[in-house]
Parts: C-alpha cells; structure tokens; sequence
C-alpha cells in the first residue's frame, strides 16, 4: 500500500492514531474477519466471544472511535472527515477488525443527526456508539416490498401514545434487537408516501413477537415482527408526522452505501486467483477460456467498482455530494458480489457444495449474496431511481 | 491520492472542451471527411491546439511546452473524444512527445520537442507490424551499416504516418522476431529512399499508414533511447497513449450517451417520450453506471501516470480494457435507442460507433490489455 501524504495536521493526527493503536487494538482483533461470526454487534443480550472483543469495543467507544465523525456530545469522536479516512486507513494497515457492527451506526445514526429532535439524539445515539442498544429496521411489510410507500402497518394517536398494529418482514435480527426504527401510517387518509411516520420504540414493550424465517443458506438472519397494539410514547416520533418517507429515503441511502461497499475485496478470503490455483493447479485456469475470461473481466470491474468507491468518497468530501449515486453504487455492488460468489462457486467445483459445518461457508455464503440485489431496494428499484433522478427520463406510463 | 480533478484541472478541462467544442466539432470530421481531406485533419486547428497548449502538454517548459501533464493530456484526450475532434495529439503530443522526452538525446530533444509543441512538426511512431497490438512482436531488421544502421521490413497503423515529418520506427536490432530484448528505436525521414508510405483512410475517417522500409539508411545519431533495450521505452510510450485513448473513448462515450438521453425525452411513440419505458430507462441506467465505472479507472490510470507509479503499466491497461467495453455499449445502445436514425450518415452517432471501435482497436483492445490486466493479478 502507499504511503499517503498528509498535512502537518494531518501527518501529527495518523501518528497519534498509529501510536494508540498499536497500544491498544488487542492482537486478536488484528484478524480478518472470517465471516459473521466474528463480527460485535453489542446490545442488551450481546455475549461477546471473547474478552479481546470485549476491550476493542470498549476502549474504541471510550474515544468515540465506534462513530468517528458523530459530534463528541452524542459519543462520537467528533473528527474530520480527512481525519476519519485517517482512522480508516490506519485501521486497516493493522488489519483491525470493526469494533462494532450496528444497524445503529449506518442507518439510524444518520437519520437522528439530521432528523431528531435533542432529546432524542442524547437518549439514543450515545447507547448505540457504545454498543449497548442494538437496533433492527421496520419497513418492508408482506404487503409492500418494492412498493414500499404502501406500507400499512397503522399508529393511531391515543393521548399521549401511539398505539401501533401490524406486522414488518425481513427485519434483520429483529429477534436479537432491543429496538426498532419502524416505518407507520399515521395518516391513512393522506396520499401514501405523505401519510407515513417514523417511529422508534423498544422491543421489549408489551405486544411485539418475533418469528424468524429461514432463508435458503439455512441462516435466519430475518424475522417476520408482529404488532399487536403496541403502546408506543408520542415523543418516539422522528421529524414531523408524515415526514417519515422523507427521513426513510435519507436513511435508505447510507444502508445502500453499506450494502454496495459490503464484503467486496474478499479480504480475509482466497483471492479469486488463489482460488483457481487450488482449483486448477499454477497456470490451469488458462486451459479453461470462458471461465478465465470471467475471472478476467470481474476483477477488472471489481477494481473499476472500487475506485468508484474511492471516487465518490473523495467527491462527497470536496462537497459534490453522494446522494442518489448511492443508488449506482448499491446497484453495481451488490451485482459484482453475486458474480464473484458465483465465480467461487465455479473454481470450487464440486468441494463448494458442501453443506454441514465449515464446508457449507462457500454455498451458504453463495446463497446469501443472492439477497444483496433484493434487501435494501431491489437492484430494478435502483435503476428506477438512477433513471428517474440521475438522468431524469420521464415517469413511466 | 484522491480521484478527483484539482481546480487547475477542471480549468484545462473546460477550456480544452470549450475550445475543441468551437473548433473541432464532429461537423468538421464530416467535412474532412466529404471532402476527402488530403491531410485528414485541419492544420489550422492544430495550430490553434498549440496555441492553447495543447500540443506541447506533455513538453517541458525548457523546451516550450507546457508540461501541464498526464492529468492534462488525459482531459485534452477526453474532449477530443467528445467532439469526436481529428487531430495529430495522440501520435504527436503523446507518443512522439513521450518517446523523445524520455529517451531522446539533448540534441533530439532540442530539435524535436519545440515544433512539437509549437505544432509545426508531426511526428508518427510506426510500431504494429500484425493487425492484432503486439509491441514485443518486431520483425523489422536494422542492420549496422556504415556508422549508423540499414532498417527492412514493413509497419502498419501507423498513426498520422501520411502526413508525418519524421517517423519514429521500431526495428529489431538483434534476437528473434518475439524477443523482447533486441529492440531499438530510430527516427526516420519518410522522404529518405526506400521509404514507401500508402495513406489508408478507415472506418472513423481518420489515417494510418502503411509503411514499407526498404534497406533504409540512418545514422547512429538517429538512435532514440537505448540501443538493444527500446522496449520499456516503447511500452511507457505506449501506456501514456493507451491511458489517452481510454480517455477519449470515456468523452465518446459519455457524449454519444447524452445524445441517447436528449433522444429518449423527446422522441414520442405511443404517445410518450420513449424514455418514459422501463425496458429502455434501465438499459440507460446501466450505462450510466458503466460510465462511472470508466471515469474511475480513467482518472486513475493518468494519476498513476502522472505520478510514475510502478503499478502504472497495470492502470493503463485496465483503463483501456475496461474503458473499450464500456465506450462500445455506449455507442451501439445510442444507435440501438436512436433506432433507424441512428443507422442514418446524417446522424452523428454512427461516427461516435466507428471511433470507439477504431480506438478501442488501437494499441491494444479490451481482450489484449484484459490479459495484461490478468498478469499482474497473477490470474
């Protein structure tokens, strides 16, 4: 890796990070990830597996190092974007494993900065910095997938609570959160996208089940979540009511950019080369010319799609803006990652169709990367949104 | 290093597109070409290229360029691309500029690179010998001779080679014909007997020619760079023309796509703009990610250029690799979308089609620079 080249700020702010890493990110954590197994998601219920998982999290917290850029007052680290990448970097020349992952951090966080009210931001967001409340996300219903704006799932005012009925599908971890962002009708008689509100409550309140659903990798990662008049305080009221497709749409946009930049470089993971000369022997991948040329032509869009990462990074930091690029960049993502497992699966051969223990990881993760392209806006609704607000074609019918 | 463009850059890039727009637009090609323009492109306009500092980008300031830079010479490329603009830079300002920059003599250096950047001198690099790209591949002889060297043999695709001042000509000086040690390179005068130069017009109107060297006498002095060890010289030459070329296949292909988008809102069937259907709305969306993808490996490769990075053989290839592919979806989705105008010579896409074909061909396609690209991924 290059050496970056920094400002004088900039250069005394890496030294400082490099040294306080080097004291403090326990040695086990310097490990690449070998799957979701081994990544901290926190929360009331959370066991940490082991005490150096523990301590990472801890002492990242303490710095507010979990949440860089959030304001110090919410837990954050309050950094700089240029310092943030610092962090970033950094992190990743010592191979330092995230110290939380959290629903929290990429989707709520974002929302609350932009749409909470004080008292919200200070009740929330320093728990999720700190790994102690972990959030699920409450908007696909049976009824309204694509289509999400026809979401029914009602919140009807009663005093001073919302009293919410219905039922939310593909809630991820939605049996091992403490709290959900849930998407409600609070207007039925408004237009659809302008009736609906954002709404957080705790899992544990009176009238909310769980039930998960198993997937075809065999991992149940989702849950179906009913509501049977679930009493919800009014002031868990995000924004406005009816402003929650708003705040839906904003949040939407960091879970696509989480999604899109997922799991990409197969860091931690064979790379496709090595793969194929486990496969095939040094050179043998060349005796076969179709999947060769696949190889070929994905590595070179998997490092196209990369830079694009980086590009669009560097943009938004000179202040162009990410907005609906997320969508380009989800789009084009989650694609190449189903072509690369399905690339695996092919230089596997017939040893990646294991299915018990560690030798069902490569069809079990083959299968789940079917999901990248539906989860978070199907990969037509992405090109909808590209048509329509990047390049402006005209609404169909 | 990040992947956008300075403030001086988006400068250049404006003033070059402002410029190429005024005075090299896809109306003279169709000019140039109804004419059947002897020296293919406008020389006036090449004057005015080196006026604005264009034509000596890649010259330093010692010897009256304007050393502006790989990042320069790709946003030049680029709107050359846009406009479809026919112009000696790439042969000239590129490679020529590169060759005798980097390894040519003080006395070359002195002779050459001020017209160059002047625009009074055009210079073609006669390298192909096949017509599939292959640099190491040279079967052209130059023989010791007297103090200097007898060349034999026969090139092809030479750039701008009909109207060329001076040619600047691979030859095997010693090893087989796909050694890549062995290889040297000479600065030949086309009028010097023995030289047989065929103008051969193709399909994007532009020139390159077909060279046949028959005992051709030049002296030691003539040597550019190492004798025996030209190839690394060549292949930098090169990559800085490859990464140039993806450049201006990412203008061809961005403009042909916004011809296809301002067609898609007003062309009207069933009643509506045919923009408005979900089939053609998502084959665009798709281009335009595709689109993203090529401005990001494009910009890479000339910083990498710029820079002199060691891995930058790797960014140039996958530039041209990725940016070929995605230049000629561009192209045919825009005559596809455009429908039968676009299959029409009164339209501009079929040049835009044509050029990204041509380019795309030049010093190596997607397929040649994807196994490149596979080399250094050890793949």
């Amino acid at each position: 890796m290059e050496e970056p080249v920094d400002d004088a700020g900039l250069a005394a702010f890496r030294a400082e990070v490099r040294a306080w890493l080097a004291a403090n990110c326990p040695d086990e954590m310097r490990a690449p990830l070998r799957g979701d197994q081994d990544l901290c998601w926190g929360g009331r219920r959370w066991v940490f597996a082991s005490d150096a998982q523990r301590i990472w999290l801890e002492r990242m917290a303490a710095r507010g190092w979990t949440v860089p850029e959030w304001p110090k007052a919410y837990g954050g680290g309050g950094l700089s974007r240029a310092e943030a990448g610092v962090l970033a970097a950094e992190m990743r020349r010592i191979r330092a494993r995230p110290p939380l992952s959290s629903f929290g951090i990429w989707m709520l966080g974002p929302a609350l900065l932009k749409y909470g009210s004080e008292a919200q931001k200070r009740a929330h967001l320093p728990p999720i910095a700190r790994g102690e409340i972990r959030w699920c996300q409450g908007y696909s219903e049976p009824g309204a997938g694509s289509d999400l704006a026809s979401l029914r799932t009602s919140a009807v005012l009663e005093g001073d609570h919302y009293v919410v009925n219905g039922s939310k599908v593909w809630t991820s971890y939605a049996d091992k959160a403490d709290w959900i962002f849930c998407l409600v009708r609070t207007d039925p008689a408004a237009p659809k996208h302008q009736g609906i509100s954002f709404l957080l409550f705790d899992m544990e309140s009176e009238g909310v089940s769980t039930s998960p659903i198993q997937l075809i990798s065999g991992a149940s990662p989702f849950c179906q979540t009913f509501f049977d008049n679930v009493r919800v305080p009014r002031e868990n009221l995000v924004g406005a009511p009816g402003q929650g497709w708003e705040i839906a749409k904003y949040l939407l946009t960091h879970e696509r950019e989480m999604i899109g930049g997922m799991d990409f470089s197969g860091e931690g993971r064979d790379s496709l080369a090595q793969l194929a000369k486990k496969a095939l022997g040094e050179g043998g991948l060349r005796a076969e010319p179709l999947l060769c040329a696949r190889v070929v032509a994905h590595e070179i869009d998997a490092i196209a799609f990369g830079l694009t990462m980086e590009r669009v990074k560097d943009e938004a930091r000179a202040g162009e803006g990410v907005g609906a690029l997320s969508s380009m960049l989800k789009y084009v993502g989650t694609e190449l990652n189903k072509q690369r497992n399905e690339i695996r699966m092919s230089l596997g051969g017939t040893d990646a169709l294991g299915w018990e223990g560690r030798e069902g990881d490569q069809a079990r993760a083959w299968l789940r990367s079917r999901a990248n392209s539906i989860e978070g806006g199907t990969s037509e609704i992405q090109l909808n949104i590209i048509a329509r607000q990047v390049l402006r074609l005209p609404a169909a019918g | 290093m990040a992947l956008v463009l300075t403030e001086e850059q988006r400068m250049i890039r404006s003033s070059a597109e402002g410029f190429l727009a005024a005075h090299g637009p896809v109306s003279q090609l169709r000019h140039l070409r109804d004419s059947r323009d002897p020296t293919g492109f406008s020389t006036g306009l090449w004057r005015g290229m080196a006026e604005m500092g264009f034509a000596g980008v890649l010259v330093p300031k010692a010897h009256g360029g304007t050393a502006l830079g790989m990042v320069a010479a790709g946003l030049v490329s680029e709107a050359i691309g846009r406009n479809l603009t026919l112009s000696p830079f790439l042969g000239t300002a590129v490679l020529a500029a590169t060759l005798v920059g980097r390894g040519g003599s003080a006395e070359q250096q002195k002779a050459l690179l001020p017209p160059i950047a002047a625009g009074t001198a055009i210079l073609a690099l006669a390298c192909d010998e096949a017509p599939r790209h292959a640099p190491a591949h040279i079967a052209t002889r130059a023989e010791p001779s007297g103090n200097g060297f007898r060349i034999s043999g026969a090139k092809t695709h030479v750039l701008d080679g009909h109207v060329a001042d001076r040619l600047i000509v691979a030859a095997r000086t010693r090893g087989c014909d796909c050694d890549p040690d062995g290889i040297t390179l000479f600065l030949v005068d086309p009028k010097a007997p023995g030289v047989e130069v065929r103008r051969r017009p193709m399909v994007d109107s532009r020139n390159a020619a077909e060279l046949r060297l028959e005992g051709v006498q030049v002296d030691g002095a003539d040597v550019i760079g190492e004798l025996h060890a030209g190839l690394p010289l060549l292949e930098a030459a090169l990559d800085a023309a490859r990464a140039c070329l993806a450049a201006e296949m990412l203008g061809a292909a961005a403009r042909s796509f916004e011809i296809t988008l301002d067609y898609l809102q007003t062309r009207e069937q069933f009643g509506r703009p045919i923009g408005s259907f979900q089939a053609l709305q998502h084959r665009a969306a798709h281009l335009f990610c595709e689109l993203e993808l090529a401005r990001s490996v494009v910009i890479r490769a000339l910083r990498a250029l710029e820079a002199g990075e060691d891995r930058a053989p790797f960014y140039a290839s996958l530039a041209k690799a990725k940016t070929g592919e995605v230049a000629r979806l561009a192209t045919s989705e825009g005559v596809q979308m455009l429908g039968g105008i676009g299959m029409t010579d009164d339209h501009d896409m079929g040049f835009f089609l044509k050029r990204a074909r041509a380019a795309g061909e030049t010093f190596g396609d997607s397929a040649f620079h994807g196994a490149r690209v596979a080399q250094f991924l050890n793949i």
